[in-house]
């Protein structure tokens, strides 16, 4: 018998819900830890993120504005798809960070129950961060969080998935939108999460995934007047964190690096409080 | 000479003469567009070409829901496009609504926009559906207001069901009510035209009788200005050149949303009709959120980063 031709995948990016090439045409080889070539990704230019970009904005208030309570189950419901998908995730994983099946599904499974506390916070966050404050007038006075708008991630290189998890759960548990970059070196399972994205209720353009160079896209990311936060937790090297500091000064942009992890200050940084006064008695 | 001298005013002239336009190839007129579609423009160029753009945008707003406010505050934008960068040009001219015209025109004048012509859609718009006296009264009305150009849509009922005659004399009338002065645009809807051999029937058709402009569509209609659609109509008045001498000119309306449509459109214009099309006079764009993108995108160019809407104006 003769041996069957694998079908294999191709590795595109995410933007609205769909999986587009880059419109740059550009791709890159992605190579396992030994060196060998496992896949071809897209290398994402600037033209690719400005979409996202719009992509992005033109979903978020549509997200912000659905309850607390039903972000955090569309959320929950990507934890259970993630689980159906374990498996995949498992075999990619090890095959490009060249570590073992067994560590790399403790990985996923980390991944998975972290995207769950991360959806939890959804109905939580006014009720910790929230409050109503004292005022000497015949006034309530309240102040609650609410999302920022878009923001963008890069993604941490080592740990690919639960550093994507990292960067796209405390974003989008708040009500932002968000475009995140993903590690570089071990982009397959970034795009194998999207495909679980697109087939979970979370509305087109609410996440958005480039793989590329962080080299050429952070200071991009940085200067884009359209976004509002960046999280830089995957940038390591000091040149490019002033570069990209530099660059988002231009709009007042929120930078964040994060050293902890599961962490609910991770979301609190891309929310904004509102103050709102309200007579007593009307 | 009237009707230049190609038709005499009888139905039987005028049927004959639409019927000796040649067919258009539909795969043909489709790839052609597609792939002009995709030329690369560079950065220079697409600096010009925006510049450009801007100055052709019929700025409109043509909703039921339309109020003094929302015409004033789009008469300064008309004038005055990025409040930031004196640079920017003017627009081609705004489009609204008969009763809005007077508004339109005094607020204009007011913050310096007399360059920037008022043009208001008549004849019934956008179904085209009343009595013909409806329609004479309905474009002397936007005259009278100050209206420099009337947008006037045709029946297309009319049209389709061959009553040519009917069509071309209604837009012969509505010429004589405009006069010299006042530039004519006829809105063909080709959305309703089903086949682009009717599209360039009637584009010919409009053109005999008199008009300035022909414009694809209303914008209420979908598909609207298609580049196809565009790409056909242009052939024609390249045509009708050969033929009479005289430059029409041509707008399409509708579905034109961002930068990139609106290039593609000029580099139609530029490889089917002519670079004598690519000026305001013979060229409009009729869109509204066009606007914001192509202001995005000159800021983009200006400053080296992207450019956020929260620095345009909503509208």
């Amino acid at each position: 018998m003769n041996e069957r031709l694998k079908v294999k995948k191709t590795y595109k990016l995410f933007i609205g819900g769909a999986f587009p090439r880059s419109e740059s045409g550009r791709t890159y080889e992605v190579k396992g830890s030994d060196g060998g070539f496992i896949a071809n990704a897209c290398m994402a230019s600037r033209k690719d993120l400005k979409d996202a970009v719009v992509a992005a904005r033109s979903a978020q208030s549509t997200w912000a504005s659905a309850t607390a309570y039903n972000r955090g189950q569309i959320l929950y419901r990507i934890a259970e798809m993630l689980e159906g998908r374990s498996e995949q995730f498992v075999k990619e994983i090890s095959a490009s960070e060249g570590i073992s099946e067994l560590k790399a599904e403790r990985e996923v499974l980390a991944a998975i129950d972290r995207w769950v506390w991360y959806a939890g916070w959804s109905d939580k966050l006014a009720v910790l961060a929230g409050s109503t404050n004292p005022v000497s007038g015949p006034y309530y006075n309240f102040t609650i969080p609410e999302a920022m708008g878009v923001v963008g991630a890069i993604a941490t290189e080592k740990n690919s998935l639960l550093g994507l998890v990292d960067a796209i759960a405390p974003i989008i548990v708040s009500g932002n939108t968000c475009i995140v970059l993903a590690s570089g070196t071990a982009p397959l399972s970034a795009m194998t999460f999207a495909e679980v994205l697109a087939t979970s209720d979370l509305p087109h353009g609410v996440c958005n995934i480039l793989t590329g160079s962080k080299e050429e896209l952070a200071p991009w990311f940085a200067s884009h007047m359209d976004i509002n936060g960046l999280d830089i937790s995957g940038v390591d090297e000091p040149s490019l964190v002033s570069d990209i500091k530099t660059a988002g000064a231009q709009n007042l942009k929120r930078i964040h690096s994060f050293s902890k992890v599961q962490d609910p200050k991770r979301i609190l940084a891309f929310m904004e409080a509102k103050t709102i006064w309200h007579p007593i008695g009307v | 000479m009237k009707y230049y001298g190609l038709v005499d005013g009888t139905e039987a002239s005028l049927k004959n003469f639409l019927k000796s336009l040649p067919g258009v190839d539909q795969v043909g007129a489709e790839a052609r567009a597609a792939m002009l579609g995709t030329r690369s423009i560079k950065t220079s160029s697409k600096k010009k070409a925006i510049d450009l753009a801007i100055s052709m945008v019929d700025l409109t707003t043509l909703e039921g829901a339309d109020t003094a406010g929302k015409v004033t505050a789009l008469a300064s934008k008309a004038v005055r496009p990025d409040p930031t960068d004196p640079t920017v040009p003017s627009v081609g001219a705004i489009c609204v609504y008969n009763d809005m015209v007077s508004i339109a025109r005094k607020h204009l004048d007011l913050v310096g926009g007399s360059h920037v012509p008022v043009a208001a859609v008549c004849t019934a718009f956008p179904s085209g559906r009343a009595t013909m006296p409806v329609k004479i009264q309905d474009t002397i009305d936007a005259m009278d207001a100050g209206a420099g150009e009337i947008d006037m849509v045709i029946d297309r009922g009319a049209f389709l069901s061959g009553h040519l005659m009917d069509v071309f004399e209604e837009i012969v009338k509505i010429r004589e009510v405009c006069g010299e002065k006042v530039h004519l645009k006829v809105i063909l809807e080709t959305g309703e035209l089903v086949t682009y051999d009717n599209v360039r029937k009637a584009s010919f058709l409009a053109m005999l009788a008199g008009a300035d402009f022909i414009k694809t569509s209303t914008g209420k209609v979908a598909p609207a200005a298609t580049p196809p659609v565009v790409l056909v109509m242009l052939e024609a008045v390249r045509d009708f050149y050969e033929l009479t001498n005289k430059r029409i000119g041509v707008k399409p309306a509708g579905g034109i949303r961002n930068t990139k449509d609106a290039i593609k459109q000029l580099v139609l214009v530029n490889e089917t009709a002519g670079p004598e099309w690519l000026t305001p006079s013979l060229f409009r764009i009729g869109a509204s959120a066009l606007l914001n993108d192509l202001l995005m995108q000159r800021m983009k160019i200006r400053d080296g980063y992207y450019a956020s809407p929260t620095y345009v104006t909503i509208d």
